[in-house]
This record gives C-alpha cells, structure tokens and sequence, in this order.
C-alpha cells in the first residue's frame, strides 16, 4: 500500500529554457540555441527513479511542469518523464498533471502530444490582453495569438487555466477591470492573475534603480486594483482560494495547493527546490541552478544540496505558505510542527484589527488581512 | 633658538572657501617645506571630516623657513584655526600667540560675514594685518571694487593689498614677502628669563598621546624640562619639543618667539588648559598671562544608540572623544522612549554633526539624535532658577514664574536680490531687526534672534532661500524672557518625551501642525490607523492621522520561493527590532530629528 503524505505528495519537474527572456521575470530560466533533448530526458528519468527509490512507494497527487517554458519541451521528453514516475511511485485516480505553455501557435500545435503522454491541465501565460501591454511585457505572442492557443488548450485538456499580470505601467482601474472582464469570459475554470512585482535581478528592476519605469501604481491604487479583482472574481463565480488564485468549484490546483499546506513535493531540474519528509525529518532540496552543471551532475548527485529544516522553520514556512489560502492553516497542526503556540498577545491584536479570524483550531485572514499579508505573517512569526 | 627679529608669527582669516587652505599649501610649498611628493591637498587639515567638510577645527601650525630678498632666512610660523562660527571662540584664543594676520579675500565673492567675523578678532588681537585678494586668475574677480569694500566695511587699509592666485601660484613670493616686511616680529623676549609659555592648544593622537602647541614668551622649553602647567597645577616631563613642517621634528630647544609642539605624557585633553601659562617647576615665571575663559557648550542633544545593545560602546566611545575635546560635554540621559543614551552639549550644530559623524563612523555605532536645543532659564515662583538642558525635564508649569531663552546677534550679508527671503526667515524665527545696511550691492543685516531658532536648521534654510550667496555669523547676546511653552507630541495616544520641544506660545498651533504633518510622513503604515496629536499640557493644539496600511502582499509565492520569502520576512521582522517601539508603533530613527524640519 502507497504511504498517503499529510498535505499531499507531488513532483516538480523544472525546464529551464526560454524561447527569450522577459523583462519582469526572476525565475531560473535560459536561452540556448541548441538543447539536447535526449540528454535532458534521460537525465530526468534518471532523477525520478533516484528519487523514488529514496521516499518509497507514496501515493503521488500531482506532476507540474514549470519552467522557463515546457511548452518547448518535445512531448516525447514528457511521455519518458511520466512514464518513470508511474514506474516509481502509485498515482492517485484524480492525479493532476500540468505543464506551462506559452501561447505561440509554434507551442500550441504540442498540445495533443502533451495530452497523448498523460498531461490533463495546463496553465497558459496570457499575461496581457492587447498587444501593447504584451510588447510591454516583452512577450513574443500577440493577443489573438494568446486566445487561439487557449481556444487549442481548452479543447485539448479537461482544465485550462491562464495567466495575466495587472498593475502595470500606466494602468488605471478601469482598464484592468476590462480587461479582466474579458478574461473571466473565456471559457476557463482557474485563473492566476498576479500584481507586477518588480524583482532584483530583472531587466525592470534595473530600469526603475535607473529612474525609468514610470506609472506604475502606488499602494492605494494596488489595493484598489487588487480588491476589484477579487469583487469582479466573486461576481463571475470564481473564488479567491488564493491570494492570486481564482477557482471555480472543484478547479482549485491540486499541486499549487501542496505548497500552501506544506505537503512534500519532489523537487527535479535546475534551481528547483523540494521539501521531503524522510524518516521522521523534514528536509529541504535545491538543485544547481545552472542547465549545464546540472546535467553535469545529475549522473553523481553533484547537482543537489539538501540541509535538514528545524522545526521552527518548519512551523514558520507552514505559516507564510498556508495564511495565503482562503482556508488559512490548522493551529494545531502548526503547534504541534513548532512545539508551541503562536504569540496569544499578536494573534489577539491582530484580530482587534479585523486581519485574522479563528474558527475552531483553524487561524485565516479576513480580506483586509490578505491585502497585508506580508504584516501580518511577520507579527506572528515565530523566534 | 631663532634670532627674534628673524621671526614671523601669524595667522590666516577667511570666510569659508576664499582660499585659506590652498594658500598654506602654496606657502609651505613654496618655501620647499615639504617635498614635492608629499605634497597632498589642505595639508593642514588633518582629520578625515575636517578635510571632508572643509573645515579646520584644531588649530594647527607650521614652521615655514624662508630666505627673503633681504638676505636673511626667516622662521614663519603659520597658525591655522578654524574658520566657522561654532569655533569663535577658539579662534580668539589662538589669535593671542601670533603678532599678524594675512585676511584672504576671494576678489570674486568681495567680503563676507565670517570675513568680517575672524578680522575683528585679529583686530581686537592687536595684529598687523596684510590683505590679501585671492583668486585674481578668475575673470570674475574685481579686485579694485574688492579692496575699497575692504576699506569701506572693515575700515583698514587695502591700496597695497596682495593680490594672488593661491592656485596658480601667481603672487604667493609676494605674500611671502609682505610677512616678512610688514608683520612685526615678537615683542622682545628674554632666552634667560624663568620659562613663560602659552598653552595654544592641544590634541590627542593616538600614539603620542597628548600633543601640546605652545608659543614660548620667555625663557626656553627644552627636552628633560620639568613643567608645570599654573592653572591646574598638573607637572609633566618634557618628553620632546619640536615644530611641524608640517611633520613633527624634533628641535633641541624652543626659544622666545617662537611656536612649537611639547610632548610631555600627559594623558588627556581634559588636562589642559587652552590659555594656560607653562613654566618651568623649580624655576616658575613671575605673572601668568591672563588666561581665558573654557568654551562652554550651547546646543544640547541627546544621542541615543539606535540598537540599545550598543550602549556600553558608545560610553566608551564618548569617553575618547570627550578626551580630545574638551568644549563637548555629556552626561547620561534615560528616556523612556529611547532607553539609555547621552545629553550631549555642543558649541554649535556643526560642533554637534561632527562629533555624531566621528561617533558613527570611526566607532560604527548607529545613533539616534533627537532635537537639539538650548539652555533655557527656568524661574520658579519662589525665585530660584534652574537651567533646564532637556524640554522632557520641564519641571510643573503651575510652579513657573516666567521663562528665559538664549539671543544672539546675528550678522548675514547677503546679495540685494534676496534680501526679502532673509529678512522673512529671520522674522519667521522671532527675529528683531537691529540694523540693515549696504556695502556696495550687498546688503548687511544684523537682527536678534533667539538661538533655540537658530539651532536646528535656520543656517539649512539661509543657505537654501539665497542659493548659497549669504553667509552668515553669530554672537551671543545673553538671556531674555518670553512665553515659552513645552510642547509635547502624542502618537497613537502615547506622549514621546524624545518628540518634546519648547516653543513660543504664538508658534506652538504652527509648529504643531508642522510636527504632526511630518510625522506622518515619516512614519511607515501600520496595519492599523496612528493619530498624531501635538499638545501643550494636556490641550491639543494639531492633530493628523496616518491611515493604515492597505497593502503588503507577496503576489506570488510557490514551492520554490519558500525559502526565499521566508528570510525576506524574517529580515522584516528583524528590520522591525531597529525601529523604536512606542505602545504599538515603531518609528524610523530619522524621524526624531527630521519630524522638526521646517520647510517655510
Ligand atoms: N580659481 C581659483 N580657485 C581657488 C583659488 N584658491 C582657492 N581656490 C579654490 O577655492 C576652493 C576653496 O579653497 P580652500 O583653500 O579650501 O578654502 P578655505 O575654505 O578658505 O580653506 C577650492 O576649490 C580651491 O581649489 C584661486 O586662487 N583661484
Ligand atoms: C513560471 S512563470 C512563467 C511561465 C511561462 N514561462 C510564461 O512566461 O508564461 C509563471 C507566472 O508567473 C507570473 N510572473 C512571472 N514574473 C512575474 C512578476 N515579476 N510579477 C508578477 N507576475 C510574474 C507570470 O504570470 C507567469 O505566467
Ligand atoms: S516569464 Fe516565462 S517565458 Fe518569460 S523568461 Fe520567464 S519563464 Fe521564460
Ligand atoms: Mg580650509
């Protein structure tokens, strides 16, 4: 019999290629001329059959590929991938397996393939809906591009959700309120939709240090911007199961949802991280962020670091994670990962202020109090 | 020793920036002081904020030996004070140990208020004093109209004054020249006589310990000596006499007329006297010289340490520095806000930003300074009266007579076209106009200002509202009484005594609305809303209130930014223990000085 982890098992297979890299973006991912696919599938395979001898037989909940851009993967390289987890692990009936895509038609003309090899969601990067802002972004697709691959994807999987990016340069709130509109019109049942956060590290970044990037919102239109996505997200029968996060019934993400509730989760190519829970510890995986070293690697284990997490990072991480789902965390859950409760005084202030509410031994945020998570996560941290 | 007649001793006056500095290099290069090589910039100026700020604040001294047209090799002892108004009073007393006075004058700027300021001092001083227009190389210098300015406001002769570049070098065998025929050498002394020195100065170093500069009246100073300083009594063994050129070198014997260096052992500044008369031990001189008062601080603060774990290193960091300034003072101050720190005096703002810099950056403590203020008069009814040094000590109103506050006169030149702006700011600052009036295209005007107005950011705001062309100077003028009241700042309902000032009872509501205005924006959100109230006893004069925060949200956190947010956070929280915690709100350290700030 399959162990069934607390908070769910899944496994994350990074891609770390790009067909170009976006201005905004931090994540760990390249651009190469050639990439040998061959190679880069043996070597994930070889990965999950290591990984699987380690944890044992666990009943897996979900697949997740991230990237980068998967959707430059050939499905062949999927089809090996899967093929190995369902060799190392038992997967439950109602697993998830989601890939990214990027929506080119180039990308889209793979969607049957992904499907043929077992994929059943994909999370599709709109990002914007009219071209300037797509220019903006610096994406490589326009919009009518972006909405004839959601329309591939949406006959092609059971669960499509997509991508956008709002709080952008020069945005007011009626256009994203528009915008939005138009988005909770086409036909999907998730919806990520993400502030512009502008990361060290990033092409943005630069230019705002540089005095450039101008119009983008202050804190009063942010919240404005964010309190109007969630109004017009409840209006259209999604719910904010997530601080950037929309579902419609029953669509909310298995994988995503592992993180929050401070599952294990296998963590697989570069700069991907894991967190595995093997004979009573918890532990903490990160691979070699670079493609080639990791591949380098791969075949004597040189590409992973692992450190063993105290219990109070253990108790923290559940924390920051599980107060941004709606559902917010289990309190005796955390006491008992912590050893102790959180600060009575903090937690009672804080609900003197309407940011969070106990229900039973279940501690949330109101809507007031996810709008500052932030604050509140780092009052009750503990020390 | 030095033949007496061989001897020049003097001084350089300037405003600020005409050129002082760069004419002593000129002058100690010129003469092949110092070689070529190790010529640097401001050479005079020796600590790293001094040379930063432009600023001398130790005088120093140099022993120029120059061969004149006449023959003779001379001895030119130059001492460099400084030259801004927190330090007039030290610059008198150097002025005592020379005989003249070279007073530079940019030929483009014409005078200027610390021109006047330091030229009267080396009038009162008795000096001989050789003009010099500095800067000539510059199209814009007007040397004619600069000279009859020279005559006109300072009333002393400039037909034959020197006109150089300190840059070029154009002129400076000229001003060499001039010492050495139109400054008077010493008045007669006797090598023979019981040894009469003044103690000029003295400085700590950090290896030698403390270095004293004298200039000898009579008799001689030798290595072996035993001395004894007649003010405070102490004895030392002379360990080295010397002179600077710049660098110390050791001379077997200093005799009258001249100015040098002794090294004695002694252990701190504080055990010496500027003023002082040294003698020898078993051979004492007759009468001491005069003598002067100590410089006693004016402009009060307390410097509290930003992590409170810092406490003990900033005692001892005070502690060093107190020993190589004797005209800073401080005594221990506990606020229930701030935790414990240090009262500190000052002889001025500047004194003040000094003394904090070298407290940040040579010991690396992180300071929180609150307002500055002065030393106010507090009359009880039954007569006595208390200086109050801290607004947070203000004994009960109901047992106060009447208050009186510092005034100075003070002295700004400024360019016609922004008279206007100077004359508002000085009456915004409760100022009486004493006088106005003209020399040339620039106006001079004197108004009574009180000094707690002056203090914090008045010299900010003149610099500011005359795009830099006035300048400015200061004496103290004595006590007055006005109505005076405390005024106490309440945020989220907690009063923070380190947020506490006096005030003019007709400002209070201004200064109020100002205070509480600032505050909130120099406080961060907080996740619930912060009213900001000022209040005299406990009547609110102004109220604000800082709305909560609205939003603080990571937008996108999986699997892999666990790791990542999570010490982002913790950095916040941590950033949070830096901040000083009142009731429920935390506020930035800068706030307690900015909140103060006026901006009209
Ligand atoms: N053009 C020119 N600049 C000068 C001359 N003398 C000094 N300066 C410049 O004026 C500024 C102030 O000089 P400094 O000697 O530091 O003035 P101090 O504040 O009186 O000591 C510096 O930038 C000097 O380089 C001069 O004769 N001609
Ligand atoms: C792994 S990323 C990119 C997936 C895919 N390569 C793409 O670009 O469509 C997942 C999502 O994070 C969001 N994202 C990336 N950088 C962001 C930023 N700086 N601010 C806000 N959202 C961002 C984008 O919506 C993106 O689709
Ligand atoms: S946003 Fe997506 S496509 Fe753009 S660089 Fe990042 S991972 Fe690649
Ligand atoms: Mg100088």
């Amino acid at each position: 019999m399959a162990e069934i982890v607390e908070g769910g098992f899944g496994l994350y297979i990074h891609w770390p290629f790009c067909a170009a890299k976006c201005p905004y973006c931090d994540f760990n991912s390249h651009v190469t001329r050639t990439v040998d696919h061959g190679a880069w599938a043996d070597a994930y395979v070889r990965e999950i059959a290591r990984l699987a001898a380690e944890t044992g037989d666990q009943r897996l909940d979900s697949v997740y590929f991230g990237g980068g851009t998967p959707s430059l993967m050939e499905p062949a390289t999927v089809q090996a991938i899967l093929d190995a987890v369902r060799a190392g692990w038992s997967v439950a009936n109602d697993w998830e397996v989601t890939l990214e895509a990027n929506p080119t038609s180039v990308e889209a003309a793979r969607f049957a393939g992904y499907r043929e090899a077992g994929v059943n969601r994909v999370s599709v990067g709109v990002q914007a809906l009219d071209d300037a802002s797509l220019k903006a972004l610096g994406r490589l697709h326009s919009k009518d591009e972006a909405l004839a691959a959601l329309e591939v994807a949406r006959s092609t999987f059971d669960r499509v959700s997509f991508d956008l990016i709002y709080a952008r340069q020069g945005q007011s709130l009626s256009d994203w309120r528009d915008e939005l509109l138009r988005g909770l019109d086409l036909g999907t049942d998730h919806l990520s939709l993400y502030q512009l956060t502008i990361e060290p590290g990033t092409a943005f970044w630069d230019r705002k240090q540089a005095g450039g990037l101008k119009g983008l919102p202050d804190e009063d239109l942010g919240a404005d911007l964010y309190e109007a996505t969630a109004e017009l997200c409840a209006e259209h029968g999604f719910e904010a199961y997530e601080v950037s996060n929309f579902a419609r019934d029953g669509a909310r993400s298995t994988h995503n949802l592992i993180y929050w509730n401070a599952g294990d989760w296998g963590g697989i190519g570069p700069g991907a991280h894991g967190r595995l829970t093997l004979g009573g510890e918890r532990i903490a995986t990160e691979q070699t962020l670079l493609p080639k070293d990791w591949l380098a690697g791969v075949p004597d284990g040189r590409h992973e670091s692992r450190h063993l997490l105290s219990s109070l990072d253990r108790a923290n991480e559940y924390l920051m994670m599980g107060l941004r789902l709606r559902d917010g965390i289990s309190l005796t859950r955390l006491e008992s990962m912590a050893g102790r409760p959180l600060d009575a005084n903090r937690l009672t202030d804080l609900e003197g202020y309407g940011l969070v509410e106990r229900s039973g031994s279940r501690l949330a945020v109101t809507e007031a109090g996810r709008m500052v998570l932030n604050r509140v996560v780092s009052e009750l941290l503990l020390e | 020793m030095t033949e007496l007649s061989r001897i020049r001793n003097f001084s350089i006056v300037a405003h600020i920036d005409h050129g002082k500095s760069t004419l002593a290099d000129r002058l100690i290069q010129l003469t092949g002081t110092v070689a070529e090589r190790d010529m640097k910039e401001q050479l005079l100026d020796a600590m790293d904020i001094e040379r930063e700020r432009g600023i001398t604040i130790k005088a120093n001294t140099v022993r120029i030996e120059y061969p004149a047209q006449d023959g003779h090799t001379y001895v030119l002892n130059l001492i460099d004070t400084p030259g801004h108004v927190d330090f007039a009073y030290e610059v008198s007393r150097s002025m005592q140990a020379v005989e003249g006075s070279l007073l530079v004058v940019d030929a483009t700027q014409g005078v200027e208020a610390q021109t006047l300021a330091n030229v009267y001092q080396a009038i009162d001083a008795n000096h001989e004093i050789v003009p010099v227009l500095n800067k000539i190389d510059l199209p814009a210098s007007e040397p004619e109209r600069v000279k009859e300015q020279i005559e006109d406001v300072i009333g002393i002769e400039a037909h034959d004054a020197v006109e150089i570049s300190a840059k070029t070098g154009l002129g400076i065998p000229d001003v060499l020249e001039a010492i050495v025929q139109r400054l008077p050498a010493p008045a007669a002394g006797d090598p023979d006589a019981p040894l009469k020195a003044m103690l000029v100065d003295s400085k700590y170093d950090q290896y030698l310990g403390v270095i004293v500069i004298v200039r000898i009246i009579d008799g001689t100073l030798k290595k072996g000596d035993r001395i004894r300083m007649i003010k405070t009594g102490g004895t030392y063994d002379v360990d080295d006499v010397g002179v600077y050129r710049p660098a110390m070198t050791s001379v077997p014997s200093l005799g009258p007329g001249e100015i040098g260096y002794l090294n004695a052992s002694i252990k701190q500044v504080r055990d010496t006297r500027v003023g002082d008369t040294i003698t020898l031990e078993k051979r004492q001189c007759e009468t001491a010289l005069p003598g002067f008062k100590p410089s006693v601080p004016v402009v009060f603060c307390g410097l509290f340490p930003v992590d409170t774990n810092d406490f003990d290193d900033m005692r001892d960091a005070i502690e060093k520095l107190a020993l190589n300034d004797a005209s800073f003072s401080y005594e221990m101050e506990t606020s229930a806000a701030l935790g414990f720190g240090f009262r500190c005096g000052f002889l001025g703002l500047l004194h003040l930003e000094v003394i904090r810099d070298r407290l940040e950056r040579e010991y690396d403590i992180e300071l929180i300074t609150t307002a500055p203020s002065v030393i106010f008069h507090v009359y009880s009814r039954d007569g006595e009266m208390t200086e109050l040094h801290n607004p947070a000590d203000m004994p009960d109103p109901a047992t106060i007579d009447h208050i009186e506050e510092p005034r100075i006169k003070a002295t700004v030149l400024v360019p016609d076209e922004y008279l206007g702006d100077v004359l508002k700011l000085c009456q915004d600052r409760r100022g009486i106009q004493m006088d106005l009036t003209y020399a040339g295209t620039r106006a001079m005007v004197v108004y009574d200002l009180p000094l707690a107005e002056v203090v914090f950011d008045f010299y900010d705001r003149l610099k500011s509202v005359t795009k830099g062309y006035a300048s400015f100077d200061y004496q103290m003028l004595g006590y007055r009484e006005d109505n005076l009241v405390k005024m106490q700042v309440l945020v989220n309902d907690e009063p923070v005594d380190a947020l506490s000032i006096m005030v003019h009872r007709d400002r209070a509501e201004g200064r109020g609305r100002a205070m509480c205005e600032k505050l909130k924006e120099l406080i961060p959100r907080h996740m619930f809303k912060i009213p900001i109230q000022a209040a005299i006893g406990g009547r609110v004069i102004a109220r604000e209130t800082l709305s909560a925060m609205r939003k603080d949200v990571t937008a996108k956190c999986y699997g892999g930014d666990a790791t990542r947010k999570k010490k982002l956070l913790e950095k916040q929280k941590a950033g949070k223990k830096k901040m000083r915690q009142f009731g429920k709100v935390e506020i930035p350290q800068e706030a307690f000085i900015n909140a103060l700030k006026m901006d009209g």
